[in-house]
């Protein structure tokens, strides 16, 4: 091999080991686009919802009350056969089986929303009204084009009648797509076209409330402590060791110990907002720390020197002079903390946040559910309509995500001092 | 209840920070002294002896009170004639007493149990009432203390400066009280799942099926059930598992991780890495359960179709998609540190490589990443203990069933996967199936407690080797 052809051999090695950086760098950038983008087109159309136009006759003989009773009255009133009535029309269906087909379209929730109707306009008894009705779920995912139609009808959800109905309603333009506030409003539901998240939501917050009330003093405090008075011994590097031995601790563990000491030992009630905040405090805690010791250790011992010089004890130097300056990595390394355990799941289901809740959680101490264990709750569901139903889910915890996210570097770039 | 006097004790003890101020202040005008600290020190002072002994008597009885109630009537309840075989028995017997006291139980109510309800909220008003006058005691006791020491003219600062520095080391050391509190829940429950199964049985057992150890009582079991025990419970399967996706995983991400923390730290211009280093750091912030969804409907479901216009049976939850989302879910972990431990490699070494004629890459090849090896290797095993403590992933798309496999296209389980598996929904407590799952967890603990350490031990070696 002569010295130009080995000359070449080099310089087309140090190229291919090039184009290996460059790959591994497309290839993880890739990923995140193909996720990103799999999530959005599944979940974007959980937005809207379809609904179905249809004439409710408010007959006198079918409803037992009359035009402007009190509130009460008309909540207990049964607007069952209204509404049966009132579904019926919307398609001449020959016998029982395909009256049943024909309610099948619609929501179990008809009843209630037609109740609704008639709340908001309390002297509606014999008249005729158009109302929305909102769809169930299989006509929903068929109108949004998410299942398939030509399958044959022993494989489909839909039945040929059904199918001749919605295509009839659809020429007479009485199918419609509305804004879903079922899914920031509801919370879980056996039926796709009711769940929403609206519990996940409320859960979600008072746990990251909760985390945020007892991880952040404590974490600044202990890292303040860690930082300006420990002494060199022993104790302090035990503590040290501790906390970066904490930090990455698998998560599942907390929920170990969550379950252990705080439901079986202190008995607080399981499935709630409040022993997930305390769980997510626990595991967050030491993820503060880092940053927070981080961010005092980067102020300049010249600030420290010279409050001393004028005269400030050392609790006055830090707490007027470090603390301040450092409070923007300490904030920010809080939000990132507090996203992260946004985002937790595992230990959360130890704790048993996983019981389907209706309800939406009024306190702390209500059994909620959180975004992301719905996440995890609703993938396991067969309906098709909950994969778009997960899919909204996930766009929303990462679209708090990436605010939090936004917030932390925000605050780091606009506030943090740097020193050289 | 609670709320209310953390209110009162708050409110009261924030008024005295005035009193504490004007009054040392008329002391100093009255006996003419100069007062050894600023006037608000001593309003600081009156303030943290009036609320923090309240506040921490007000927090031990919160957490000593129910158990103690609860121990004295279940007691009483046993003395009158109430039978329980067992904790679990027992601990229904209470919460039903707890719901009759609370009106909100309608079934059958009999006479232990409706005594056991008015002597439930006998006591629970006796322990009110002794609360509050125990608080009530504490605080004026603390009052009169530092009002005394207030008169003296004690050097109020100094005194304020290490009641807080108190309060900083006690915020520190909850740190070492979750450990703490992590190794004994572990461990206590572990202890009663290896005094019913030999940790040689756990630890070398092939056969993982803990469904089948539906024991009533642990305390007493057959010699044939506990044949049928000692084989429900083998860890074989399950480190198997977790080894082969962490594998999977590692196998992913090593290359890919290594590679673009390479070229970050040594080709890419301060521009690209401006975009592209936050970028990859995104698939750190997705939360796993997200990951997990993906690999589970979309991944798994890709390679079941792919495996099937070949030919191949691929079971919808591999081993193979949950491995390979994991791998990219660890990538940034490892070409975050790497690229730091790189780029921490002195320039000196780099320049006498140039010297001799090496191009970048040899130069990279040979003296850059044998001088960084260590803290890449400690790196790649912290990426690993992440990789075996995961569980939303493996939990999503990895299977449940323990089988011992190492074809990648078929289902297998892990670790954390078990423990959820085990204690989701209604668990009994002290049976061994609950049981198991902490042993699980204080194996899973120790495991990546180890690797933690190794590794961690070798980022710290390398980086004092050239600072």
């Amino acid at each position: 091999m002569t010295k130009e052809q080995r000359l070449k051999k080099r310089h087309a090695a140090e190229k291919r080991f090039r184009l290996y950086g460059v790959t591994s760098i497309l290839v993880a950038l890739v990923f995140v686009l193909i996720l990103v983008n799999n999530i959005f087109s599944k979940g974007s159309s959980a937005f809207m919802k379809t609904v179905i136009n249809v004439e409710v006759f408010f007959d006198p003989e079918l409803i037992e009350i009359e035009n402007g009773e009190p509130e009460e009255n008309i909540r207990e009133a049964d607007f069952y056969d209204i509404t049966i009535e009132t579904l019926l029309k919307a398609y001449p269906a020959k016998n029982l089986d395909e009256e049943n087909e024909l309610i099948d379209l619609f929501t179990t929730d008809a009843e209630i929303e037609i109740k609704k109707a008639f709340l908001e306009n309390n002297n509606l008894i014999g008249k005729k009204i158009n109302l929305e009705i909102t769809a169930s779920d299989d006509i929903d995912q068929l109108h949004k084009g998410n299942y398939p139609r030509n399958l044959p009808e022993d494989r489909r959800r839909i039945s040929n009648f059904q199918l001749k109905i919605y295509d009839n309603l659809l020429q007479n333009n009485k199918i419609n797509k509305n804004f879903n506030n079922y899914f920031f409003n509801n919370g879980d539901s056996r039926d796709p076209e009711l769940a929403g998240i609206g519990g996940a939501l409320v859960g979600s917050f008072y746990s990251i409330i909760i985390c945020l009330l007892l991880a952040f003093p404590v974490a600044v405090l202990a890292s303040i402590y860690l930082e300006e008075f420990a002494p060199k011994n022993k104790i302090t590097d035990f503590i040290e060791i501790n906390i970066n031995n904490l930090a990455a601790v698998p998560s599942i563990v907390y929920g170990l110990l969550a379950l252990q000491i705080l439901l079986a030992t202190i008995q607080l009630p399981r499935s709630t907002p409040l022993v997930a905040g305390i769980t997510l405090a626990l595991m967050t805690l030491p993820r503060i720390i880092i940053p927070c010791r981080a961010s005092l250790k980067a102020v300049p011992p010249s600030i420290r020197e010279g409050a001393l010089a004028v005269g400030a004890s050392k609790f006055q130097s830090v707490f007027h002079h470090v603390v301040p300056l450092s409070l923007p990595g300490t904030l920010s390394g809080t939000i990132i903390g507090l996203a992260q355990a946004l985002g937790e799941t595992a230990p959360l289901i130890l704790i048993g946040m996983v019981a389907f809740v209706v309800d939406i959680p009024s306190t702390p101490i209500d059994p909620s559910s959180s975004l992301p264990v719905q996440v995890y709750l609703w993938s396991e569901s067969a309906e098709r309509g909950f994969v778009e139903k997960t899919s909204a889910t996930i766009m929303m915890l990462l679209s708090f995500l990436i605010v939090m996210n936004f917030i932390a570097v925000y605050l780091r770039q606009k506030f943090e001092k740097r020193w050289n | 209840m609670n709320f209310v006097l953390i209110f009162l004790i708050v409110i009261f003890s924030s008024s005295l920070f005035f009193y504490g101020k004007s009054k040392t202040k008329s002391i100093s005008i009255e006996r003419n002294i100069k007062l050894n600290a600023l006037p608000k020190f001593y309003g600081y002072y009156l303030v943290l002896w009036s609320s923090i002994p309240a506040l921490v008597f007000l927090l031990v009885w919160s957490l000593f009170e129910p158990v103690i109630i609860k121990s004295i009537i279940i007691e009483t309840a046993a003395n009158q004639g109430a039978i329980f075989n067992d904790k679990n028995e027992a601990n229904l017997i209470y919460e039903k007493i707890k719901a009759i006291h609370l009106g909100t139980y309608f079934g059958d109510i009999d006479t232990i149990l409706k005594e056991s309800a008015i002597s439930y909220s006998k006591f629970l008003n006796i322990f009110t009432n002794s609360k509050i006058v125990l608080i009530f005691v504490t605080i004026i006791a603390s009052v009169i203390f530092s009002l005394k020491k207030i008169k003296n003219n004690n050097k109020a600062r100094e005194d304020v400066e290490k009641i807080l520095k108190g309060l900083l080391f006690v915020s520190s050391l909850i740190a070492i009280l979750t450990t703490l509190g992590i190794i004994f829940s572990l461990l206590f429950e572990s202890i009663k799942f290896f005094s019913v199964i030999n940790i040689f049985d756990y630890l070398f057992g092939t056969n993982w099926s803990p469904q089948r150890a539906f024991i009533r009582d642990a305390s007493a079991i057959t010699a044939a059930e506990y044949d049928e025990l000692r084989d429900a419970f083998g860890f074989v399967p399950l480190i198997a598992g977790t080894s082969f996706i962490a594998f999977i995983a590692m196998f992913v991400a090593v290359p890919i991780g290594l590679f673009s923390g390479i070229y970050m730290a040594e080709y890419a211009s301060s521009k690209m890495r401006r975009i592209s280093k936050p970028i990859i750091e995104i698939l750190a912030g997705i939360p796993t359960v997200v990951y997990g969804f993906f690999a589970a409907l979309t991944v798994g479901p890709f390679f079941r179709q792919i495996g099937e216009s070949i030919g191949l049976t691929v079971s919808s939850e591999s081993a193979l998609a949950a491995g390979l989302i994991m791998g990219i879910m660890i990538i940034p972990y490892i070409s975050s540190l790497s690229d730091d431990v790189i780029n921490s490699v002195p320039q000196s070494l780099r320049d006498g490589s140039y010297a001799v004629g090496a191009t970048k890459s040899e130069t990279i090849k040979q003296v850059v990443i044998p001088a960084a090896l260590p803290g890449i290797i400690g790196s790649v095993l912290l990426a690993v203990s992440r990789a075996i403590g995961e569980t939303m992933i493996v939990v999503m798309a990895a299977g449940l069933a323990a089988n011992l496999t190492i074809n990648p296209l078929e289902s297998t389980t892990t670790i954390t996967t078990q423990i959820v598996m085990i204690l989701v929904g209604d668990q009994e407590f002290d049976s061994p199936k609950t049981q198991s799952a902490f042993a699980l967890g204080l194996t899973l603990f120790v495991a990546t407690l180890i690797l933690n350490y190794i590794a961690q031990r070798a980022v710290k070696k390398y980086r004092e080797k050239y600072d």
